[in-house]
């Protein structure tokens, strides 16, 4: 598996010319998101129990696992969505639940599986709204937030579309104008829960190299949640495979995605071979008959 | 702090990108300049509701009294009733209106229910039962007593209706938030109606308040609930960004910094103090929150930022139009405001409900 610092290297050669703030703070530390023995639960149900991670700052890195495996759930507690009931998230080297609401909301994006927009929102407005916790009472609107909006369109092929209600567009067109909020917040980190599901195979695609292209252009760090494995083998640099709440391996998708793994996780016999146009494994299940 | 936006990728696409912004800013502005016209639009047209809700009356007086009962006063009965009467109940109905279609624009936003109304969630059923009891327990008989009897009882009734309808595994949904309401409306109704039979004095004494009047304030009612009125539509005006970020759940909210709890609690604060105030000084109107909101949001979308100022302006002029109507269709006598606002506002919002479907918050 390539270090974080050789990525980060080949970033800074191809990037010179749009040197971000990701970039910069990124050379300063090498993992910005860290868990530490984290403990999740929901009442006394305990969903994750002592699990630790690093997401690998300005990789893109992708949690599978079985349905109702605390894939979700991890994603909340990294973003400060709950609290934990043991251990600590670590944000660029501080305990993320005593950094205020706003500062982490200026690190750090969370976009939920299938949020609901308001009936009537246009897509720049909630464009728009990803621009909150730049603004303050005495500073509302500013040509920089204007800017933010208009590439975060443009970035995800919106602009045409900005004044259409979001509720009036494609599964696909939504997912894009959810992410171009999430982006237009300008967090160094994004993580995404299930950002493909109920897509079809086009838009699925359309999403993921979305995705890509945002990581490969501003080095941005991002953390998705997906069920597809060969989804998640062609785009990840580092995959994490969860099973009852605990880490069972991560690595590159070579590493992690094997025959073994894919029985021990998700229960099932597959055979894997190499996905013949990325290089990538590519996991075939073989179905009740097949088994031997 | 956050991604700088990458300017220097290519020449083409920064003046690909020049053009999309400004075309772009172009439709903002030309939007809102749409909805500054139409805002300053109802302005007018509230001030011409202003204007007849002075002039016309049970008692008809012609024009040149009226405006004579201002500018060459001769103490007449004629000037009396437009200076001691009409004014204040003008008054009494551009605040509490204001009021009205707050709370329930706020009320539609944080609960993300469009069939959120003080009067149809039990805020001011409990505010009324806690003006009654006020009246008949502590002998409580001016409106600056009563005013925080109301805020008490929105508080209370909210709460309970808000406990009510999250209770269970799935939370707080719409529909149970509605049914708490409609349950605890009942409840407290049948509560007030009990003291009222109970009390013939205070049976009589807000016989009309019950039903909900702007009629019979005086200068003094309208004095005193002024600045309870502007306290609690300062407030209201002040909720819009919380409730732009409520709208896309809590989750997202959240993610984008916002401080759920605080913002819940000072659209909440909003909410009691509104309806509390609007129900102090004229007893519980309905549908005035309920359908100003919805007729609102066809207009400006569903951003809180238009929404809540075109509600305040929008509303009084419901408010006042159905008093004006409930004193010319009865004369000599008058219809409650109440009433007339229910008989205009139910119709209508049958028809808003089946024609187009109503917006999902």
């Amino acid at each position: 598996m390539p270090t974080v610092d050789s990525q980060l290297a080949v970033a800074d050669g191809v990037h010179d010319a749009t040197v971000t703030d990701v970039e910069s703070s990124a050379r300063r530390s090498t993992n910005r998101v860290v868990a530490q023995r984290l403990s999740l639960a929901y009442d006394d149900r305990m969903i994750v129990d002592s699990l630790s991670l690093q997401i690998p700052t300005g990789q893109i890195t992708v949690i599978v696992g079985a349905n109702a495996c605390g894939k979700s759930t991890l994603l909340r507690g990294l973003a400060r969505l709950m609290k934990p009931k043991g251990g600590v998230v670590l944000l660029d080297g501080e305990p993320i639940h005593r950094v205020s609401t706003r500062e982490v909301a200026t690190k750090l994006g969370i976009l939920p599986q299938q949020p609901i927009a308001p009936d009537g929102l246009s897509v720049g407005d909630l464009v728009s709204r990803g621009r909150h916790p730049h603004q303050r009472w005495f500073r509302q609107w500013s040509a920089e937030d204007e800017a933010a909006v208009a590439w975060a369109l443009a970035q995800t092929d919106l602009t045409d579309l900005a004044t259409r209600p979001v509720d009036e567009l494609s599964g696909g067109q939504r997912q894009r104008a959810w992410i171009a909020m999430a982006i237009a917040q300008g967090t160094p980190v994004l993580l995404l829960d299930e950002p493909t599901t109920f897509l079809d195979l086009a838009h699925q695609c359309e999403v993921m190299d979305l995705l890509q292209h945002l990581n490969e252009t501003d080095g941005r760090t991002i953390v998705a949640v997906l069920h597809d494995l060969n989804q998640a083998c062609r785009y990840a640099h580092h995959l994490i495979a969860i099973k009852g709440g605990e880490v069972v391996v991560t690595g590159t998708p070579h590493e992690v995605v094997t025959e073994a793994m894919v029985a021990d996780v998700f229960g099932l016999a597959v055979r894997v071979i190499e996905d013949p146009v990325t290089g990538t494994p590519l996991v075939l299940p073989l179905g009740r008959g097949r088994q031997t | 702090m956050s991604v700088a936006v990458p300017v220097a990728a290519s020449h083409e696409r920064v003046s690909d990108e020049a053009r999309v912004v400004d075309a772009h800013g172009d439709h903002r502005v030309r939007r809102r300049m749409l909805l500054i016209a139409g805002l300053v639009v109802s302005v007018v047209v509230l001030a011409v509701v202003t204007v007849l809700s002075i002039a016309y009356g049970s008692k008809p007086i012609p024009v040149g009294t009226v405006f004579r009962a201002f500018t060459d006063f001769d103490g007449s009965n004629d000037h009396l009733i437009v200076r001691s009467l009409r004014v204040p109940r003008t008054a009494v109905g551009l605040l509490a209106g204001a009021c009205l279609g707050l709370s329930g624009a706020i009320m539609q936003g944080l609960t993300r229910n469009p069939l959120a109304d003080p009067g149809l969630l039990g805020v001011d059923a409990g505010a009324a039962l806690a003006v009654v009891i006020g009246i008949y327990v502590f002998d409580i008989g001016s409106l600056l007593g009563y005013v925080w009897f109301s805020y008490a009882g929105a508080l209370v009734a909210s709460l309970v209706v808000y406990a009510l309808g999250s209770a269970g595994r799935t939370g707080a949904t719409p529909v149970k938030i509605a049914l708490a309401g409609a349950a605890m409306t009942a409840l407290l109704g049948s509560f007030t109606s009990a003291i009222l039979l109970l009390d013939t004095e205070t049976l009589d004494q807000f016989r009309f308040w019950n039903v909900g009047s702007i009629a019979g304030r005086d200068g003094d009612i309208a004095r005193q609930i002024a600045p309870f009125a502007v306290v609690a539509i300062a407030v209201s005006l002040c909720t819009w960004r919380a409730l732009d970020t409520l709208a896309l759940g809590e989750d997202v909210a959240r993610s984008l910094g916002a401080s759920v709890g605080r913002n819940r609690a000072l659209c909440a604060i909003a909410i009691v103090l509104t309806a509390g105030t609007a129900t102090a000084a004229c007893g519980p109107i309905g549908f005035v929150g309920l359908v100003i909101p919805h007729m609102v949001r066809k207009f400006t979308g569903p951003s809180h930022r238009w929404l809540l100022p075109y509600s305040m302006i929008l509303a009084p002029i419901l408010l006042l139009g159905s008093d004006i109507v409930g004193r010319v269709i009865a004369r000599p006598s008058e219809v409650q405001v109440g009433i007339v606002t229910a008989l205009v506002g139910a119709p209508f919002f049958v028809v808003l409900a089946r024609r187009t479907r109503l917006a999902n918050l």
